[in-house]
């Protein structure tokens, strides 16, 4: 398996690692705060997302990491209290400002959860969902060439290819979790999120899965959460470690204590929270 | 020799000890009494039937010679009164739970102000119901108001507010991950409604309206007050024509003198409950075979 090897000599070279040296950003972030209703649960976070990079959003619960993510392709959005400042620039347009369609958004960028979440329809319409509401104007041996794609991309085409009609819910969980990311990558986005994407899988699933992540960043841009700081040293280039504050008014809030190279975060971070964490002195 | 702690797990069992066997009898005495009572109602309605099985029960109109009476009208009206029942309250039930359960903003007082409503509208007496008809149908003008689209009107309005708990209650089983997952594909919410959650709720939807109209067949009150207890010895042939339905019919048998139409009550009684308790087999056969585990 060439992913294997691949995957293994990219974590074994971390130290020396240039990967994430240099950033052509895809979204910049500046200045992001997250409120839902009067608490102001995320604060003044800027930074860069490169193209064709995993960016690992590391950092203990609660610093806001996830919520975050979510901004990324406005599915914040949807809950109904929630309100984002700031600006994330995404080639070249604000991605909050009033003329943009969140549902535009959430078909360039889209999104692996963390309990894999399968539709409760077949494999085959699984993955076929997403460019059949979007509008794509397939017929039904282009649809069938589709599903094959991003199932093979996903690394799940050999393993259901002979049960394309079966529920989605048949599979394993770390099989439904690479279902999901098939069905994302059908509808041909520009950058995936992911939002802890192994926390509920066993590790050789985990495994198969990151292998994956560094098979995808070849066509997209991948942006993960992850609790996991081995599988953030394991795969990102970069990463951004978040953490959470008290204000004075005694409200928690999350902001990003500092980004840079993934083995850089790792081996010599500038600041000594991120050594604190990472070397689990807390979180 | 000194006494150590004594470690013996020996002894009479307390799960067998006379207060729990006691209890346990009361339950069963109780389970016993309900199902007693429902045994003897089934079994002296099927003896006092027996008779008129026959496929006169079906054929025949109503009748004033009781031997040449059968319940076709009343059948035929309940069938015909219940489907124009449903095609009334299933798609605006559905379609109002749709609202309060995916649209609905929780928080503004005149949505909480209809929940409260809706909650309490599934409690009110049939009667009720069949009274606002009567208005209803008064202000249009209709002076015969013993017609199939009245009864139907008066069995829908009793049964939305059933149709439309039981499928918020279905909606709301959906896990939200599958909501997420649609949304972040970039599908409207119109999408995800129609195309993942709805189909996933149908088959709570589905129990829950087969059980709401078949409350709807059984349903006698609101069809009187409408003047339905008529006699009527035709096929009910339109919206607008009279009808009888299976309780009225049974209703005015058994208060006639003669015996043979008590008789003819008591298998008319028993066919509606035949239809009662398929409709209701159904039901939990669509809930057991296709409800999904999440």
């Amino acid at each position: 398996m060439t992913s294997d090897s691949q995957g293994l000599s990219r974590s074994m070279h971390l130290g020396a690692s240039t990967r994430g040296e240099t950033v052509h950003p895809i979204m910049e972030l500046r200045n992001l705060d997250v409120y839902y209703g009067s608490f102001h649960a995320v604060r003044d976070i800027s930074l860069d997302v490169g193209a064709n990079q995993i960016t690992a959003f590391i950092g203990p619960s609660g610093c806001g990491k996830s919520t975050v993510l979510r901004c990324l392709n406005r599915t914040n959005d949807l809950v109904p209290s929630a309100r984002v400042t700031g600006v994330i620039d995404y080639r070249g347009q604000d991605l909050y400002a009033a003329t943009v369609d969140p549902i535009e958004v959430r078909r360039r960028v889209g999104m692996v959860f963390q309990k894999p979440n399968p539709f409760p329809k077949s494999i085959f319409d699984n993955v076929a969902y997403g460019p059949r509401v979007t509008g794509m104007k397939l017929d039904k041996s282009e649809t069938a060439d589709l599903v094959e794609h991003a199932l093979s991309k996903a690394g799940l085409w050999s393993e259901v290819k002979d049960k394309l009609d079966q529920s989605g819910f048949a599979l394993s969980g770390g099989q439904q979790q690479r279902l999901c990311i098939a069905r994302a990558i059908a509808t041909s986005p520009d950058i995936l999120l992911m939002d802890e994407p192994c926390a509920s899988l066993d590790p050789i699933a985990t495994s198969l899965i990151e292998d994956l992540m560094l098979e995808l960043v070849n066509d997209y841009t991948v942006v993960i959460v992850t609790h996991n700081m081995q599988q953030a040293a394991r795969v990102s280039d970069r990463t951004a470690f978040f953490s959470a504050r008290v204000d004075d008014a005694g409200q928690r809030y999350g902001h990003l204590v500092e980004m840079d190279q993934t083995s850089k975060i790792f081996t010599n971070p500038s600041d000594s929270r991120t050594e604190d964490y990472i070397s689990g002195r807390f979180g | 020799m000194t006494t150590a702690a004594n470690w013996s797990i020996e002894g009479k069992n307390h799960e067998r000890n006379f207060k729990s066997i006691m209890f346990l009898g009361l339950l069963w005495l109780s389970l016993f009494v309900a199902f007693l009572f429902l045994i003897i109602l089934l079994v002296t309605t099927a003896m006092n039937g027996m008779g008129r099985y026959d496929i006169r029960l079906f054929t025949d109109y109503n009748n004033t010679t009781p031997a040449d009476a059968g319940a076709r009208a009343a059948i035929l009206g309940s069938l015909f009164v219940v489907t124009v029942t449903a095609f009334m309250a299933i798609p605006i039930g559905i379609a109002a739970a749709v609202y309060l359960e995916e649209f609905a903003d929780r928080t503004k007082w005149y949505n909480k102000l209809i929940e409260l409503n809706i909650q309490n509208l599934a409690a009110v007496p049939a009667i009720l119901y069949g009274m606002l008809t009567l208005g209803i149908l008064t202000l249009l003008g209709l002076k015969n108001k013993n017609v199939v689209i009245g009864g139907s009107l008066a069995l829908a309005l009793l049964i939305l507010p059933v149709v439309i708990l039981t499928t918020r209650e279905a909606l709301r089983a959906v896990p939200q991950e599958i909501r997420d997952g649609s949304l972040a594909l970039g599908a409207t919410e119109v999408q995800t409604v129609t195309k993942q959650t709805l189909p996933a709720a149908i088959p709570g939807i589905a129990t829950g309206t087969i059980l709401a109209v078949s409350r709807a067949i059984g349903e006698a009150a609101p069809l009187l007050l409408l003047g339905a207890l008529v006699f009527i010895t035709y096929d009910p042939n339109g919206l607008f024509a009279g009808f009888t339905t299976m309780p009225i019919q049974i209703f005015s048998w058994t208060s006639a003198a003669q015996d043979e139409f008590k008789q003819l009550a008591a298998a008319t009684s028993m066919l509606l409950l035949v239809i009662l308790l398929s409709m209701n087999g159904v039901a939990i056969f669509i809930r057991n075979k296709f409800a999904k585990r999440w």
